[in-house]
């Protein structure tokens, strides 16, 4: 096995959360392509650490347990803000949430 | 080898499709969906790289928990659960172009600086080396996310709750 295909692999599912992050108008869907970025620096952090040798792949492993908390944390409190602008605008359209746009 | 190639293979082809699905299907409960086939391919490239504890924290934490409160979220905001044209906005075309230019970039880089480099054998059987560095070397960080967790908990509450 190669490292590229395993860094290679995680930049297409970067790219595609990005494409997601930037095309979609459901706040819903905003937050998924979110958790594809995070599973792509995920499976970075694991590779990277299997190539540096074994000490590094279980620090790997640890620092990415830590991007899992965070993302775990990261959807609930972005689900609890999504619900907020459904009660208040009864729709999660993005492109009309733009009251602090200048 | 061989085998791993192959099952990676197989791993990279369906969670490519999946990841292309959630970011262009047009209905949303499907985007959930096609979401738990990319986490549960992560997970089995977490397998393939004999990292199985966290295989099984993945498939734990993002399948049974997050892909729940994503489908709560779903429903709860009362998205249209069938087909629907409203999902996405009109920067398809430069937000496609911007996703192509990011990843001729990264590929670029990475084949730059990473070439041709092999990954050696895996060593199996780290679940206990996990625990050790977690609970010596690591503590602070890891009580530092339990409270993070428990803000996010209490704030997600105080933020959703109807007063």
């Amino acid at each position: 096995m190669y490292l590229m295909q395993f860094l290679l692999l995680a930049a297409f599912l970067f790219c595609v959360g990005v494409y997601g992050i930037l095309a979609r108008r459901n706040a819903v869907l905003v937050l998924m392509s979110v958790e594809l970025l995070l599973n792509s620096v995920n499976i970075n952090l694991i590779a990277l650490g299997v190539y540096r040798g074994f000490e590094q792949a279980v620090i790997g492993q640890v620092f990415a347990l830590f991007v899992i908390a965070v993302a775990a944390a990261e959807v609930g409190i972005g689900l609890a803000i999504v619900l907020l602008i459904y009660r208040n605008r009864a729709n999660i359209d993005l492109s009309q949430v733009d009251l602090m746009k200048g | 080898m061989l085998a791993q190639n192959i099952t990676f293979g197989i791993l990279a082809v369906v969670m490519g499709f999946s990841a292309i699905r959630v970011v262009t299907t047009k209905n949303v409960v499907h985007a959930a969906l096609y979401l738990v086939l990319v986490l549960a391919g992560v997970a089995g490239i977490f397998i393939l790289l004999a990292a199985e504890f966290l295989a099984i924290v993945q498939i734990l934490v993002y399948i049974g928990a997050i892909v729940v409160l994503f489908l709560f979220g779903i429903m709860l905001t009362r998205a249209p659960i069938g087909r629907s044209n409203e999902l996405d906005n009109s920067q398809r075309g430069i937000s496609a172009v911007v996703g192509l230019f990011l990843f001729g970039v990264l590929a670029t880089i990475l084949f730059d600086g990473f070439g041709d480099d092999k990954l050696e054998g895996t060593q199996v059987g780290r679940t206990g080396d996990v625990g050790l560095s977690i609970f010596q070397t690591y503590v602070i960080p890891f009580e530092v996310i339990s409270i993070l967790l428990l803000a996010a908990l209490v704030g997600a509450v105080v933020i959703a709750r109807r007063d």
